[in-house]
C-alpha cells in the first residue's frame, strides 16, 4: 500500500497537536516515526486509524483520498494498528481473539472453532508468527500477546501495519523476533509505520525516518545515511548529549546490604528468591532485566512497601528489615518509584505540594501542625528552577505535566533532602530524550557526591550507560553484580535466563 | 480521546464508586452546581405550575394555552416570592432561616471532611443522634453547674458521642476494609432504634410519662439566644467557628495535607510515608466530631428536649450541603445557608401560599440529582465540558 498522509493538522484546545504533518509510507516500506513524547506521533496515529478527526488536511490510500470515520473504515482501507497497550480478551484464546468481530459460525451460528483454528494457523504460518490458537491469551507472555495482535490485523487484511512502540515491552531477543517478522511483511510488499522513540531501533528497522516535533514534520530522512545523533537532536531541537559523561567511580563503605532477601506475594508465590546484594556509596549498582522477574517487589520491599518475607536489609550499618516505609524514608532513604503516576505524585495536587509530599510534617515546612506555605512556595521554586521543571507555576497540578516534567519534579523531591541510598526504578521510562539526559546527569552527580545508587531498568542503553557494576534479575534471582563494561548482548542473555557463565563465553566465542 | 497530546497523562482509575463520587463532586465546575441549582428550580417551578388549581381549571375548561400559561406563572411567582419572603422578608424570617442553617452547615462539615479522604459519609443521621443524645443526657441529667461549665460540657459530650459513632466505620475501614457507606448506613438504623428504646428507660424519659420524650434540658445548658422572642441562638456562631477550625483543618493543617494526600492517591500517600489507615480512622472521626455537634445544637438549642426521629433526614441533608458545596468549606457554609433558607422559606410557603413543603423537598432532591450528573447539566444548558477552552455558557434552552 502507498499512503500518503497531506498537511494533516489537528487543534485541540490551547494545543495544536499536528500542525500540517506530510507523510508518505511507500509500499514495502518500514517507516520510522520519532519524536518526543507530546511531538504529536499518537494523534497522526489516531487521526491515520480513524480514532480522531482531522481538521484539515488528506489521506490518500493508493492516490485514492479517504475518510476514515472510525477504525473500522481504516480496517477496510487495509490498516491495522497495534496498540503499546493490547487491545487482547485475556480469557480467550488465541484464535478467538484473532477472529473476534469476524467469527466463523456453523450452520446454528455457533462460534466454529475448527474454522477459526484453521484461518489462524494458515495465517500463522504463512506470516511466520506461530501461535497456538488454543491457548489463553492471559497466559502467553507479553511477546506472544504481541504478536497475536499482529495476526489480528493481518487477518484483517492489513495492508499497512501501524505499530505503536512495539518493543518497549520486549526483551532485545524478542525485539529480534519482532523485526525478524517485520521484514517478512515487508517482503511480501507489506508497508509498516514502526513508532519508537529508541534511535537505535530506527536504524536496525526503519528504511526511512520521519522526526516530528511539537506536531511539526521536522523532515524524513533515509536510515542508512543518517546519524543518531543527528535524529536526537532533530528530535529534541537542540544538540543532545547521547552518551553520559561520568568518572571512574570512587565506591566508600557499604550503603546497602541485602543478605537472603526473599519476598512472597501474599498467596505464598516467591517473587525474589534469596537475593545477595550490596551498593557502596559513590557507585550506582544497575539490575537489569525484562520486568516481572522480581525486581519490582525487590524495590518495593527494600523500601518498605511491602514486607520482606526472609533475609536482612542493612543501611548504613543499621538493620531495617522491616522498618516502615516512613522509617526509611527519614532515615536516608530517597525513592524514584517506577509508576510515577501511582507511587510518585499525586496528581490533584501541585507541583509545590507534590515536591513535599513525604516531608509534608517536617519541621522545615510546618510549624506544629500548620504548614508554611510561604516556605513550601519558596522552595518549590527553587527546585523547579534547579531541576528545570517547565511549568507555568508552583500551583500547576501535577497530572498537566509532561511524563520528563513529572519525572523531575519526583527527582527534586528525593534530591533535595539528605539521603545516603537512592533507589531509581525505570527512571527514564516513557519520558523524552532531553529530560533523559538530564535526569542521568542528575544521577551520576548524585554518585560523585557520595551516595549509593541502585538503578532498576529494563533498558539496556540506560544500565551500560550508567552502572558501575550490573546485576540481572531473572525470575526472582539476582545474578552478579559484575563490573562494567558488560556487553550488551551478554546482559540480553543472561536477561533472558541464560547462565552468565555460559553468555560470556558465547559472547567471546 | 480527551487528551490533546500523548504527554498528557491521566491519574490513574480509582476502583471504588465512592471515590468517583468524590472526584466527580470535588471536580465539580462552580458554574456546574449553580446551574444545577438554577435547574432544580426551574423543575420546581414546572410542578407548582402543573399542581396549580386554577391552572388545572383553566386547562380542563379549555380556555387555551393563554389562560393556562397565565394561571402557571401566576403560581409559580406566588410560591417563590412566598419561598423568598419566608426565608429573608422579616427577621423572624431570617431568624429561621439561621436556625436550619446551623445544623445543615455542621451535618455539610460531616461529609465535606471525610470526602477530603476519598470517604463518603452517609453517616450523619447516626452521628447527629449520638450528637443529641450525649449532648442532650449531659444537659438535662448533671445538675447544679454554671452556664459557662454546664453548655460547654454538654456540647463536648456531644461531639464525644459523635465521634464515637463516627470513629466505628473509620475503624472498620482502615482494619477491615468493610465500605463506609454500607457501615455507615447501618451504624444510621442502630443509632436510630438505640434512641428510640433509651427514651423508654428512665434514664431518659419524663418520670410518670409513658410516650418516649425526653427530660427537658436545663437552662443552664441551653444555646442562649441573643435576641429575645427569635429562635436563632448561638449555635449559628457556634457552627461559623467550627467551620473556620475545618477550614484550618482541611487547608491549612498537616493533617488535611494528609487527608487530600490519602484521597486523592492512596499509594502516592502511603509512599510518601503517609498513614493511610490512620488517616481514614481521624478523617470519620472529625466528620463524627461535626454530626454530633449539630446533634447536641439541635437538642440544647431549639428543641430543648429529645423526641424520637429528631434527626430525622438531616444526616442526608448534609449530603446536599456537601454536594452543593463541592467539597469545601466555604462553599459548605454557603450551601448550608442557602438551604437552610429553602427550608425556613419552603415552611413560610406552605403557611402562606398553600404549597406543600414537599415541593422543597424535591426540588433538594433534583439539586443532588443535577450535581451528581454533571453531564445532563451540561446538555440542558448547552454548556461545552471543562476540557475545552474558555468554556462558554450559550444563551440557554435551545438558543
Amino acid at each position: 500500500m502507498r499512503l500518503e498522509l497531506r498537511g494533516i493538522t489537528k487543534r485541540y484546545p490551547g494545543v495544536v497537536a499536528n500542525d500540517a504533518v506530510d507523510l508518505t509510507v511507500e509500499p514495502g516500506e518500514v517507516h520510522g516515526l520519532l519524536g518526543e513524547n507530546g511531538a504529536g506521533k499518537s494523534t497522526l496515529m489516531n487521526v491515520l486509524y480513524g480514532l480522531t478527526q482531522p481538521d484539515e488536511g488528506s489521506i490518500l490510500v493508493d492516490g485514492v483520498e479517504r475518510q476514515f470515520a472510525d477504525p473500522g473504515d481504516a480496517i477496510a482501507a487495509g490498516i491495522g494498528m497495534v496498540h503499546q497497550h493490547f487491545m487482547l480478551v485475556p480469557v480467550f484464546t488465541v484464535a478467538e481473539n484473532i477472529t473476534l468481530g469476524m467469527e466463523p459460525t456453523d450452520r446454528f451460528g455457533r462460534y466454529d472453532r475448527r474454522a477459526a483454528n484453521a484461518t489462524v494457523t494458515e495465517l500463522a504460518e504463512r506470516f511466520g508468527l506461530p501461535v497456538d490458537p488454543d491457548a489463553l491469551v492471559g497466559d502467553l507472555p507479553v511477546g506472544l500477546q504481541q504478536r497475536v495482535e499482529i495476526l489480528k490485523a493481518l487477518a484483517r487484511d492489513a495492508r499497512l501495519l501501524i505499530l505503536d512502540e512495539p518493543t518497549a515491552v520486549l526483551t532485545p531477543q524478542e525485539a529480534d523476533g519482532l523485526f525478524e517478522s517485520i521484514r517478512g511483511f515487508q517482503a511480501a510488499g507489506r508497508s509498516v509505520i514502526f513508532i519508537s522513540h529508541k534511535l537505535r531501533e530506527h536504524h536496525e528497522i526503519a528504511d526511512r525516518i520521519t522526526v516530528l516535533r511539537r506536531g511539526r514534520t521536522i523532515g524524513t530522512v533515509d536510515a542508512s545515511t543518517s546519524e543518531p545523533q543527528q535524529l536526537a537532536d532533530m528530535m529534541v531541537g537542540r544538540p543532545v548529549i547521547l552518551t553520559v559523561d561520568r568518572a571512574p567511580a570512587r565506591p566508600g563503605d557499604v550503603v546497602l546490604e541485602l543478605d537472603g532477601v526473599s519476598v512472597e506475594a501474599p498467596d505464598g508465590r516467591l517473587l525474589v528468591d534469596r537475593v545477595d546484594l550490596d551498593v557502596h556509596a559513590g557507585e550506582i549498582v544497575a539490575i537489569a532485566g525484562v520486568e516481572g522477574n522480581g525486581q519490582t517487589p525487590l524495590v518495593e520491599a527494600l523500601t518498605g512497601l511491602r514486607p520482606v518475607t526472609a533475609g536482612t536489609v542493612t543501611l548504613a550499618g543499621r538493620d531495617v528489615t522491616g522498618a516502615d516505609r516512613r522509617t526509611l524514608l527519614r532515615g536516608g532513604v530517597g525513592h524514584i518509584p517506577e509508576d510515577r503516576n501511582e507511587h510518585g505524585l499525586v496528581g490533584g495536587f501541585t507541583i509545590r505540594d507534590n515536591l513535599v509530599l513525604n516531608l509534608w510534617d517536617d519541621e522545615r515546612f510546618a510549624h506544629g501542625r500548620t504548614r508554611r506555605r510561604d516556605v513550601i512556595d519558596e522552595h518549590a521554586t527553587r527546585m523547579m528552577d534547579e531541576f528545570d521543571v517547565r511549568a507555568p507555576s508552583t500551583t500547576t497540578t501535577a497530572d498537566a505535566l509532561s511524563g520528563g516534567n513529572q519525572q523531575k519534579v519526583i527527582v527534586a523531591r528525593e534530591f533535595a533532602r539528605p539521603i545516603e541510598l537512592l533507589v531509581a526504578a525505570q527512571p527514564t521510562r516513557g519520558i523524552d530524550v532531553g529530560s533523559i539526559e538530564y535526569i542521568h546527569g542528575r544521577l551520576v552527580a548524585k554518585r560523585d557526591a557520595g551516595v549509593g545508587v541502585l538503578l532498576v531498568s529494563s533498558e539496556l542503553d540506560e544500565v551500560t550507560a550508567l552502572a558501575d557494576r550490573i546485576a540481572v534479575m531473572f525470575r526472582g534471582h539476582l545474578v552478579g553484580p559484575f563490573p562494567a563494561p558488560l556487553a550488551k548482548e551478554v546482559i540480553g542473555l543472561m536477561m533472558a535466563g541464560v547462565d552468565p557463565a555460559e553468555a560470556m563465553a558465547g559472547e567471546a566465542a | 480521546m480527551s487528551a490533546p497530546t500523548d504527554e498528557m497523562t491521566s491519574t490513574p482509575q480509582r476502583s471504588t464508586w465512592s471515590a468517583r463520587v468524590v472526584a466527580t463532586v470535588t471536580g465539580a465546575d462552580a458554574r456546574l452546581t449553580a446551574l444545577a441549582f438554577v435547574a432544580a428550580f426551574l423543575f420546581g417551578a414546572v410542578l407548582l405550575a402543573v399542581s396549580d388549581a386554577d391552572a388545572i381549571a383553566a386547562l380542563e375548561a379549555g380556555e387555551g394555552p393563554a389562560a393556562f400559561l397565565g394561571a402557571a406563572l401566576s403560581a409559580v411567582g406566588r410560591g417563590y416570592t412566598a419561598l423568598l419572603v419566608g426565608a429573608f422578608g422579616s427577621g423572624g424570617a431570617v431568624s429561621e432561616t439561621l436556625v436550619a442553617a446551623t445544623v445543615l452547615i455542621l451535618t455539610g462539615l460531616a461529609v465535606t471532611i471525610p470526602l477530603r479522604a476519598g470517604l463518603f459519609n452517609i453517616g450523619g443521621e447516626g452521628q447527629v443522634v449520638a450528637g443529641g443524645l450525649a449532648g442532650g443526657y449531659v444537659g438535662f441529667a448533671v445538675e447544679g453547674l454554671p452556664l459557662l461549665v454546664h453548655l460547654p460540657l454538654a456540647l463536648a459530650a456531644a461531639m464525644a458521642g459523635g465521634a464515637l459513632v463516627g470513629w466505628i466505620p473509620g475503624v472498620l475501614k482502615a482494619r477491615t476494609g468493610a465500605h463506609e457507606v454500607i457501615s455507615t448506613i447501618m451504624l444510621n438504623n442502630t443509632l436510630t432504634f438505640v434512641a428510640i428504646w433509651l427514651l423508654t428507660t428512665s434514664l431518659f424519659q419524663i418520670p410518670g410519662r409513658s410516650d418516649p420524650i425526653s427530660r427537658s434540658i436545663l437552662d443552664t445548658a441551653r444555646l442562649p439566644r441573643p435576641f429575645g422572642g427569635l429562635r436563632v441562638d448561638v449555635g449559628i456562631v457556634l457552627a461559623v467557628i467550627i467551620a473556620g477550625v475545618v477550614l484550618w483543618l482541611l487547608d491549612r493543617s498537616t493533617v488535611g495535607f494528609e487527608l487530600g494526600a490519602v484521597g486523592s492517591n492512596p499509594s502516592a500517600a502511603t509512599a510518601a510515608g503517609m498513614d493511610v489507615a490512620g488517616a481514614t480512622v481521624r478523617g470519620m472521626t472529625f466528620a463524627g466530631i461535626a454530626g454530633g455537634l449539630a446533634g447536641g445544637a439541635l437538642i440544647l438549642g431549639v428543641q430543648g428536649r429529645i423526641t424520637p426521629g429528631f434527626s430525622s433526614g438531616l444526616g442526608f441533608d448534609g449530603i446536599t450541603v456537601a454536594l452543593l458545596g463541592r467539597g469545601t468549606v466555604g462553599g459548605t457554609v454557603a450551601a448550608g445557608l442557602l438551604l437552610g433558607a429553602l427550608k425556613a422559606g419552603g415552611r413560610a410557603m406552605q403557611a402562606r401560599s398553600g404549597t406543600s413543603l414537599d415541593l422543597v423537598v424535591v426540588v433538594q432532591a433534583l439539586i443532588i440529582v443535577f450535581v451528581a450528573a454533571p453531564g445532563l447539566v451540561r446538555a440542558l444548558f448547552r454548556v461545552r465540558s471543562e476540557g475545552a477552552s474558555g468554556t462558554q455558557i450559550s444563551q440557554g434552552w435551545g438558543a
